[in-house]
């Protein structure tokens, strides 16, 4: 079977006000096995939303290879990556990204909507696996905020992806929600089969994950900017 | 999942998205409400003619005559001699001529002189005569008798047996009673001419009414005339003789062109109503560039989710696009009902005050053209947004980064 993720000499850069390019991340490899969960550790600024928009094909690298489901992310058009994002991953924002219009369950029926199509039975059945059936026709507005990164999950369930990306889940949580999302996300990736992989400075979150990968480790762009 | 988009980005700006509707609603009311209405107004003005090609009336006005004559408007230039219509009906090209007198009126409702004639298989429209509604009959020749239009009827309330003294001149003057008594025997069937709004009685009831100057008593206002189908040249023939060689009396011929002549004179202000009707389109454009514009950079983030989630860059212009074609279409569907309302007012002035029937929903390509115009329009207005929220980078709509 093939890796979920899979990270090879992975190079970005952002253009800085001077017009010199700034580093931020330089992965030499980085590995996620099909039904994994990791946790990537890194605080705010050291380039987790990069990576993870890399990973999902939203940011292109300067260079290197990543592979989702052993789809080469690196190597697909645009159109390519947006039908790897609707079909293969699942992404939770730490802004929870519900659109204000749309029901509980027509934001759910979004994450179905560009792969599989939308379909208001499997998003029913999303919202049920994560609690919020009977939330359905509720507008986010009408949610709790732990509600609402329920919704999100469940949004990114319901396409049943091979890979799960999570940035900073928790991040407009308490604690307590934050827990009981954490442990969503895990129970959700692992009925499915799905790898997860979370990035957050959260030591709560990262202590409730067995494999926590530093992300300033990880990183050797970080590095370099120490040794310059 | 695209129409459930629109349909929700539509309500989320509801305060922007109904005033565009309102505007591109304004804009195609407007326009197929000038076109439709100008030419609609022509062709019934042909079509109340009556049936009639020409007007013989006293040296004057061709219009005035067309006016006088048909459409019970305006004064007569003067009056003709029981000769001259007795000559204009002996002539071989005439197929039907009706002598008609005015100058008297029922409050402010006119009473027109007739020969029996008028009820005599006397076609206004093909395959249509003038009748009288069952129960009633025509009026009695000699008879202080009325046979009423029924657009008159019902403005003065009247039925069969209703008796009335008429008025001297064609505007109303309480104080110009004459003493005859007339009664009502006959409403005329409806015929959406300006046969409607009139009280007709015979020639010599008006002729002969006290006060009148008994050295015109066989005089008349004018003489309706049909040519006969296989004269052709009977209109060229008879203008020649009485507006060319003759100088007493006019011939008003043809009865279109003489109309067309008089729209000819309100063009100024079909001119003006077309150039505000276009700028109404255009600022309904605007509106609906705004709406959809401030719609689009107020949902940065939904799109750029939206893209998140897998949905390509010309999912965005779709749904962009629609916005603004759902505003075109709700725009044009309120348009069409504005025009119902402007139509039938426009009908209902004309039917009451003139006796011409309207009919805003017969064929006009502009019941084609203007909707698909404001539609246009309200879709190109969406170009410009739709091409933002095709350019708009993911990473920057989802920020801030972490």
């Amino acid at each position: 079977m093939d890796p979920a993720l899979v990270i090879r000499d992975l190079v970005k850069s952002y253009p800085a006000p001077s017009g010199q390019r700034i580093e931020v991340l330089r992965i030499p490899r980085f590995e996620l096995g099909a039904g994994q969960q990791v946790a990537v550790r890194g605080e705010s600024g050291l380039g987790k939303t990069t990576l993870m928009h890399i990973i999902a094909g939203i940011l292109v690298p300067d260079s290197g290879f990543v592979a989702v489901g052993g789809a080469e992310v690196t190597g697909l058009s645009e159109a390519g990556r947006d039908r790897l994002r609707a079909e293969r991953l699942g992404y939770v924002f730490q802004t929870f990204n519900l659109l204000q219009g749309l029901t509980a369950l027509e934001n759910v029926m979004l994450g179905l909507a560009f792969g599989r199509g939308a379909d208001p039975k499997a998003a029913l059945e999303a919202l049920t696996r994560v609690g919020l059936a009977e939330r359905a026709h509720h507008l986010p507005r009408q949610l709790s905020t732990g509600q609402q990164q329920r919704v999100a999950v469940a949004r990114a369930l319901a396409n049943r992806p091979c890979l799960i990306l999570a940035d900073e889940p928790t991040g407009n949580l308490d604690t307590a929600r934050g827990r009981k999302i954490v442990q969503l996300l895990r129970d959700s990736a692992s009925s499915l089969g799905s790898a997860l992989l979370v990035a957050s400075h959260d030591p709560e979150v990262l202590g409730s994950f067995e494999q926590v990968v530093d992300l300033a480790a990880l990183n050797q762009a970080a590095r370099l900017e120490e040794d310059v | 999942m695209l129409f459930l988009l629109i349909r929700r980005g539509l309500r989320q700006h509801l305060v922007s998205t109904a005033v565009a509707v309102l505007l591109v609603a304004l804009g195609m009311g407007l326009v197929v409400s000038v076109w439709v209405v100008r030419a609609e107004a022509e062709q019934s003005f042909n079509r109340s003619a009556s049936g009639f090609d020409a007007v013989l009336g006293a040296r004057g006005s061709k219009l005035q005559l067309v006016l006088n004559g048909l459409f019970h408007q305006e004064a007569s230039p003067g009056n003709i001699t029981a000769e001259d219509y007795q000559q204009v009906k002996s002539l071989p090209m005439v197929d039907r001529a009706i002598p008609i007198v005015v100058g008297d009126n029922f409050r402010g409702v006119r009473l027109v002189g007739v020969s029996d004639d008028f009820f005599q298989n006397l076609e206004y429209a093909p395959d249509h005569v003038y009748t009288v509604e069952p129960g009633g009959r025509p009026f009695k020749v000699g008879e202080k008798e009325a046979v009423v239009g029924s657009l008159a009827a019902h403005q003065l309330g009247w039925t069969l047996g209703t008796t009335f003294h008429p008025f001297h001149g064609l505007d109303y003057n309480p104080s110009a009673q004459h003493s005859e008594i007339f009664t009502v025997v006959g409403v005329l069937a409806p015929t959406n001419t300006p046969a409607d709004r009139v009280i007709w009685v015979p020639l010599e009831g008006v002729q002969r009414l006290g006060g009148h100057d008994p050295a015109a008593f066989t005089d008349l206002s004018a003489v309706l005339i049909r040519f006969k189908p296989e004269a052709k040249a009977a209109g060229l023939m008879l203008d020649t003789r009485y507006n060319r060689q003759g100088k007493r009396l006019t011939l008003a011929w043809p009865v279109a062109s003489i109309l067309a002549d008089l729209f000819s004179k309100f063009a100024w202000f079909e001119d003006a109503l077309r150039a505000l009707a276009y700028m109404v389109a255009v600022v309904a454009g605007a509106s609906v560039f705004s709406a959809v514009y401030s719609s689009m950079s107020a949902r940065k983030r939904d799109l750029a989710i939206l893209r998140a989630l897998g949905a390509h860059r010309r999912f965005l212009i779709a749904a962009v696009l629609g916005e603004s074609a759902g505003i075109g279409l709700l725009g044009c569907a309120l348009g069409f009902g504005l025009y119902a309302l402007i139509a039938s007012t426009v009908q209902e002035i004309l039917r009451t005050r003139i006796g011409v029937l309207l009919e805003p929903w017969a064929w006009n390509p502009v019941l084609v053209w203007g909707p698909l115009l404001m539609l246009g329009l309200s879709i190109a207005a969406g170009a410009l947004p739709a091409w933002r929220a095709y350019r708009l980078s993911v990473a920057d709509g989802l920020s801030p980064l972490s």
